[in-house]
């Protein structure tokens, strides 16, 4: 039985595809592996081998022509088979390819006896044309008005799955528009597990099912980034001043007898600074201390500012309440506590739920710039980068001074660009004048 | 665990059975090919010729046509015989007894006889016991309107069917994998019986079907262990009876799950699990199928002696793995 030679599936999202040339004729004699045909697909060409070997014949695709996933575009003969019929579905299907042969052979003997049995002779017929899709796909397509044709399968053969038939009612796939206009303005969706995973060879991952930790975030960031009109602005910090201060500071700390010996009363980190530094900034622009709701503005009389702490398997934002309230030593303090009990994930829900604002830092990773994304109910969220020294231009001449870039990323519908950067200009004034977070 | 529940051995749990049928029942006895003082091949009535004595734990010559024919008679005389085959591939020497007799009788006879008896065939392979010794033929027997064909794949089943057969006014074929005999399970005391003709779900679950007989209900819940680590999720229906067949949970899980694996070890073609195949295609769970029907069966072949390849002639559970994973995966 000859061999059907499909155009394959060779890219994710193809649903059709052109044969640039075929290197073989009608009637050449192939062996399994051989280059038969050349397709080009959106991102580049690829030689397809011959499944089989043996003599092709009924090449029937056509160099430049867009031909469907999955469709046969030439069959492979045994040798000395005969090729007097073209193999239609019901070769394929199994019949007895020798009764055909012997029918084929002496039609007329069967005519004279009269009482041999009937034969069919299979009909040539256009596989191409033919629609592969599975009855669940067909009854789905069906209630919802949907027309299969309009669709490329992901199964095999080009089969229209009910994978493919959701993903175009849900707005994707080749039928966009016909299947749009018959499921109404779906939301999009994920591309589901199955079609994840189809992607990757058996035993080249494992599976790691998710905790509630990570269902957690990927809910509440999906909702974040989807239902938050973000903007971003960006501005470079001098942070000698603040590195000289904090440096002073930390010096000047007294002594504390512990359990384990005696250590400072604190020690303040840069990201301490940053904290008490946003917020009073957000005291200064109170306009900018806000959460958005459909019905009013809520603004906030404090600055509670939430930390992202990364910790393993994923991160937690624990909040700093009335930071403008509290010393530099206090919110040091304070945070080194949230993120030992973060860490062992032994904070309460009412220490990360709230805030009105939130700083994640990456510097320590040596990340220069970057944008985060905000974590409603806040209305921004500042991205602090790398304090590192840099080429600065003061007074016409070219000086070195550390520079930190920090992002915020702003909720257009509670933040306007130009409070934004009020915001941002705040802060910059307090990180490089550091003395007036002391008073 | 219930007082009344205790972990018995397959065979065990038949033995008990039967030791209950006779105890409840004098018109109930055992027949068989060394049943008696040697226990039974696969020493399933042990010792109960002790208990019941030999009148009732009767040893036949070896002609299974004979013994067949005996049994059949006693039960058209108002008897309950329980007949043993040594194993299930003796079934062919007794079929004019089994096919044409008690078949046929009561629907000949216009009901005004019945046919009461119960016949055991050990089946299977995995033993060592070469081609005339480990064939799965139920589909044979499965065939006949008039017989009732059952294969309890637990020991809770194995004897709450048989007591179920034993009180069932027609013949029943009790087909009983012999590697089954000494796996464990709870069995609870005294008399129950377990429905014929109604399947049982051993596992939920949303992305496939499998249908599987006798031991390979284990090993599809052993390859359904396997998968849900791959965040596969399936669901696995024990038949228990080929005939009648319990068509209503097969068809509403193929709804739910929309694909559809059928594991047997008896040869695949036109075997049970092409009957399960073409019914389903049938039913109004046609419209859900997502994928092809996949059946996994026995190899075109006589169970071969060597036991790698005897091994490989039989569904196992990476075959079950392999193409349950292709059918969820949109392989197949």
């Amino acid at each position: 039985m000859p061999v059907e030679v499909i155009l394959p599936k060779v890219d994710m999202d193809m649903a059709t595809g052109k044969i640039s040339r075929w290197f073989v004729e009608e009637g050449a004699s192939v062996r399994q592996g051989d280059v038969l045909f050349e397709i080009e697909t959106d991102k580049a060409a690829m030689e397809i081998d011959a499944p089989a070997s043996g003599v092709i014949r009924n090449i029937t695709g056509k160099e430049g022509v867009d031909i469907p996933v999955g469709s046969p575009v030439a069959w492979i003969y045994a040798e000395g088979e005969p090729a007097s019929a073209l193999p239609g579905p019901s070769a394929r299907e199994g019949v007895d390819q020798a009764r055909q042969q012997e029918a084929a052979a002496a039609p007329e003997a069967a005519e004279e006896t009269g009482s041999a049995l009937p034969t069919v002779r299979p009909v040539a017929s256009d596989e191409s044309s033919k629609l592969r899709a599975t009855p669940l796909a067909r009854r789905i397509a069906r209630e919802m008005g949907l027309d299969l044709a309009t669709l490329s399968g992901s199964g095999p053969h080009g089969r229209v799955v009910k994978a493919d038939v959701e993903a175009a009612l849900a707005g994707g796939g080749a039928g966009e528009g016909k299947a749009a206009a018959a499921a109404g303005a779906a939301p999009p969706r994920p591309m589901s597990d199955e079609a994840v995973l189809k992607l990757f060879a058996e035993g080249s991952y494992e599976l790691v099912p998710h905790d509630n930790m990570r269902k957690t975030i990927a809910r509440r960031l999906v909702e974040a980034k989807s239902t938050i009109p973000h903007f971003y602005l960006t501005v470079d910090c001098e942070l000698d001043a603040l590195l000289a201060l904090r440096a002073e500071l930390n010096a000047a700390a007294p002594v504390r007898k512990t359990e384990t010996g005696e250590e400072p009363a604190y020690r303040i980190s840069v990201n301490d600074m940053i904290i008490k530094a946003l917020a009073l900034a957000l005291q200064a622009v109170p306009e900018a201390n806000v959460s958005w709701t459909e019905e009013a503005m809520v603004r906030h009389r404090h600055a509670d500012v939430g930390v992202a702490v990364s910790i393993p398997g994923g991160l937690i934002t624990p909040i700093v309440r009335r930071a403008e309230e509290k010393s530099l030593s206090a919110i040091s303090n304070e945070m080194k506590d949230l993120a030992a009990r973060a860490r062992n994930r032994k904070l309460k829900p009412e220490e990360y739920q709230g805030g009105t604002t939130a700083v994640s830092n990456l510097g320590m990773f040596g990340v220069k710039d970057f944008a985060a994304v905000i974590n409603p109910p806040h209305a921004t969220i500042l991205a602090v980068g790398a304090g590192e020294p840099r080429a600065v231009v003061k007074d016409g001449a070219v000086k070195v001074a550390t520079v930190m870039s920090v992002t915020l990323s702003t909720d257009h519908r509670a933040v306007d660009g130009a409070l934004g950067a009020e915001l941002l200009a705040a802060f910059k004034k307090l990180v490089e004048n550091p003395l007036a977070m002391l008073v | 665990m219930d007082a009344t529940v205790r972990e018995l051995s397959y065979a065990q749990a038949i033995q008990e059975a039967m030791a209950l049928a006779m105890d409840a029942d004098e018109r109930v006895f055992l027949m068989g090919e060394d049943i008696g003082v040697y226990g039974g091949a696969f020493q399933v009535t042990g010792d109960l010729v002790e208990r019941f004595g030999p009148e009732r734990v009767m040893d036949t010559p070896i002609s299974e046509l004979g013994g067949a024919g005996v049994a059949v008679g006693a039960a058209l005389t108002g008897m309950r015989p329980i007949f043993e085959f040594q194993f299930s591939d003796f079934a062919t020497l007794a079929m004019e007894q089994i096919v044409n007799q008690a078949a046929k009788m009561r629907y000949m006879l216009g009901g005004e006889v019945s046919v009461p008896v119960v016949m055991r065939f050990p089946a299977g392979s995995g033993t060592g016991a070469a081609a005339q010794h480990s064939q799965s033929l139920e589909a044979w027997l499965g065939h006949v309107p008039g017989l009732k064909v059952i294969q309890p794949a637990t020991p809770h089943d194995a004897k709450g069917m048989l007591l179920a057969a034993v009180a069932d006014p027609d013949p029943v074929m009790i087909f009983e994998h012999k590697l089954l005999y000494k796996m464990k399970g709870p069995v609870p005391e005294g008399h129950y019986t377990v429905p014929i003709g109604k399947a049982e779900m051993r596992r939920e679950g949303r992305d496939l079907t499998i249908v599987a007989t006798s031991i390979m209900v284990h090993k599809a819940l052993e390859a359904a262990a396997k998968l849900e680590g791959e965040g596969i999720d399936i669901e696995v229906i024990d038949l228990r009876s080929i005939r009648p067949m319990d068509k209503d949970t097969v068809i509403a899980s193929v709804k739910k799950t929309s694909r559809l694996l059928c594991v047997y070890e008896a040869v695949k073609t036109l075997g049970v699990g092409a009957e399960v195949s073409a019914m389903i295609a049938e039913s109004e769970a046609f419209d859900y199928l997502d994928a092809p029907i996949v059946r996994l069966g026995g190899a075109e072949t006589p169970i071969p002696y060597n036991p790698e390849l005897e091994k490989a002639s039989v569904p196992q559970v990476p075959d079950i793995v392999a193409a349950a994973r292709d059918l969820v995966r949109g392989r197949r």
